[in-house]
């Protein structure tokens, strides 16, 4: 091991995952909700998918790729709420959201925990993830993997799962956790543990989720950031760490 | 016409459309008029912020339209949180694209549109009077029918406009403002500056000229009637203000404070006391 790769943190492992989620996508928008989320898709766009679309994350494309924290200048479009309502619809994008609670079919809450009715606790509300996730390609990030999060049955489905999929766009692609990469390439699409991120053990991964995931035998790990990728992450689109204070470790 | 004037037109039991998005161009003087008036017991279609919040903790929503109500950088509303957690008022939790639809159906007066969002999810199971539509066509896809959200009134906030009614915005995104208007039988914009017809092509390209006069009930000239959300390019959302609001909601005592200092007062009297506030701050 290398002195480089010897200090590649659980953040940057997660960036990267979050980054291949866009591979291949050709020229889409790449909506990523969270910081985590925002450096993969801007390290995706600076390498392997230089044609996705990229917002400021108001009302304007931007073609520039500056730090997370920092402005972008150079606008090549404009895309206001109601344009953006208007493209999920084409199809063109790939959102990655965050999910309060995820099942093992992909459904996802971020409106409510408990009855709803009258809540234990009220968060944000469905928001665009029913819309979303019956149009265009959607992944979820989950910075803090718990048996709170991946539940056996989430409390209010806004994001539809596979087990509920209604008309000819549904399509979940991946959940990236601060633990590993979960897809959905099984024979009924529920959730199979694609990857560990290093340093992380399956054991750990199973005792945190709270249904069963399927497996193989021998779980690969995330792969690793290239010195590329690295210096990309640290130098340009995240000089300030916000993604360590997202994702610990 | 001023803030009171509007809120005299409005009546106990109207359903009311709220224009901007979350945190970002709410029409905040309306709202404080709203907050100053005995009007109540409303029907409110928001994409949610403050707005809401207020009217949450105020007590006058009877039933809410919506898909969310976020600060933005401060996620969780903590007034509309607190009632939805004492279960204060109805909720009709629609997708944001489900809102928009219903918004642009009633703008066409049809009953309904059909959308290829909510089927699956919990929005139709929380909201049983949700019906679908079947396409008659040889897809026979199946859809959500959003019902026309129809209202009663509609309230805005844009950067210009003249005495008519036209009105500008000058930022980047329109939000939905101009279907509010459409959908109401009755709108009512209020903006940072009522200018002169003329000046309004000056200000910015013809396609900000977002809001047409026929849509239009009245006008209101309220500088800095968004505060504490965002107006630009005027102003920027007041972030310390809106910290120490959301801080003061998470406490009986110190709301009651806010609002005996920011809210029991007019308009020119809500102002200047932010004034004095900023300037203790700094």
């Amino acid at each position: 091991m290398t002195t480089t790769t010897s200090t590649v943190t659980r953040a940057d492992y997660c960036v990267v995952a979050c980054a291949e989620a866009w591979r291949g996508d050709g020229e889409i928008l790449a909506s990523p909700m969270g910081t985590v989320p925002m450096i993969g898709a801007r390290l995706a766009r600076l390498t392997f998918a230089p044609d996705l679309l990229l917002t400021d994350g108001e009302a304007l494309l931007v073609a520039d790729v500056t730090a997370v924290d920092a402005r972008p200048q150079l606008v090549e479009g404009w895309l206001p709420y109601r344009h953006h309502l208007e493209l999920v619809t084409t199809g063109r994008r790939h959102v990655m959201m965050g999910a309060s609670q995820i099942d093992r079919y992909g459904n996802q809450n971020i409106s409510c925990i408990g009855d709803w009715a009258q809540p234990a606790r009220q968060l944000l509300g469905v928001r665009g993830a029913p819309v979303n996730s019956s149009n265009n390609p959607t992944s979820y990030f989950v910075p803090r993997h718990s048996a709170r999060v991946f539940v056996e049955r989430v409390d209010m489905v806004c994001g539809v799962g596979f087990d509920r999929a209604v008309g000819p766009f549904h399509g979940l692609r991946r959940v990236v956790s601060d633990l590993g990469v979960f897809d959905f390439d099984t024979p009924d699409h529920s959730m199979r543990l694609a990857s560990v991120h290093p340093g992380v053990t399956v054991e750990q991964v199973v005792a945190a989720t709270g249904f069963p995931l399927v497996m193989a035998d021998e779980v690969p790990f995330t792969r690793d950031p290239t010195a590329e990728e690295l210096q990309l992450i640290r130098e340009v689109i995240d000089p300030k760490g916000r993604r360590l204070r997202e994702v610990l470790g | 016409m001023t803030p009171e004037e509007v809120v005299g037109r409005l009546r106990s039991g109207m359903t009311v459309g709220i224009g901007g998005w979350g945190s970002r161009r709410k029409p905040m003087a309306l709202v404080r008029a709203l907050l100053r008036s005995e009007v109540t017991d409303l029907t409110v279609v928001s994409y949610g912020g403050a707005d809401v919040g207020l009217l949450a903790a105020a007590g006058r929503i009877r039933k809410l339209v919506t898909a969310f109500v976020t600060l933005d950088s401060i996620p969780l509303e903590p007034h509309y949180r607190a009632a939805r957690e004492r279960g204060a008022f109805e909720l009709v939790e629609l997708d944001e694209a489900m809102l928009m639809w219903g918004l642009t159906a009633a703008v066409h007066r049809l009953p309904f549109l059909p959308v290829r969002a909510g089927l699956g999810s919990d929005v139709m199971r929380v909201n049983p009077q949700l019906r679908t539509v079947r396409s008659p066509y040889e897809d026979g896809e199946e859809f959500a029918a959003v019902p026309g959200l129809r209202l009663d009134a509609a309230l805005v906030h844009l950067n210009r406009a003249d005495r008519f009614g036209n009105a500008q915005y000058l930022g980047p995104d329109p939000y939905f403002d101009d279907l509010y208007c459409q959908a109401a039988d009755e709108a009512y914009v209020s903006c940072e500056q009522i200018v002169e017809t003329e000046q309004l092509a000056k200000a910015g390209s013809p396609q900000t000229l977002l809001i047409k006069r026929p849509f239009v009930t009245g006008v209101v000239q309220a500088p800095n009637g968004a505060h504490f959300t965002s107006c630009a390019p005027d102003y920027d959302r007041d972030e310390a203000f809106q910290r120490h609001y959301a801080a003061a909601a998470a406490d009986p005592d110190a709301w009651a404070a806010f609002r005996e200092r920011f809210l029991a007062g007019d308009e020119h009297a809500y102002q200047s006391a932010v004034t004095a506030w900023r300037e203790e701050q700094s």
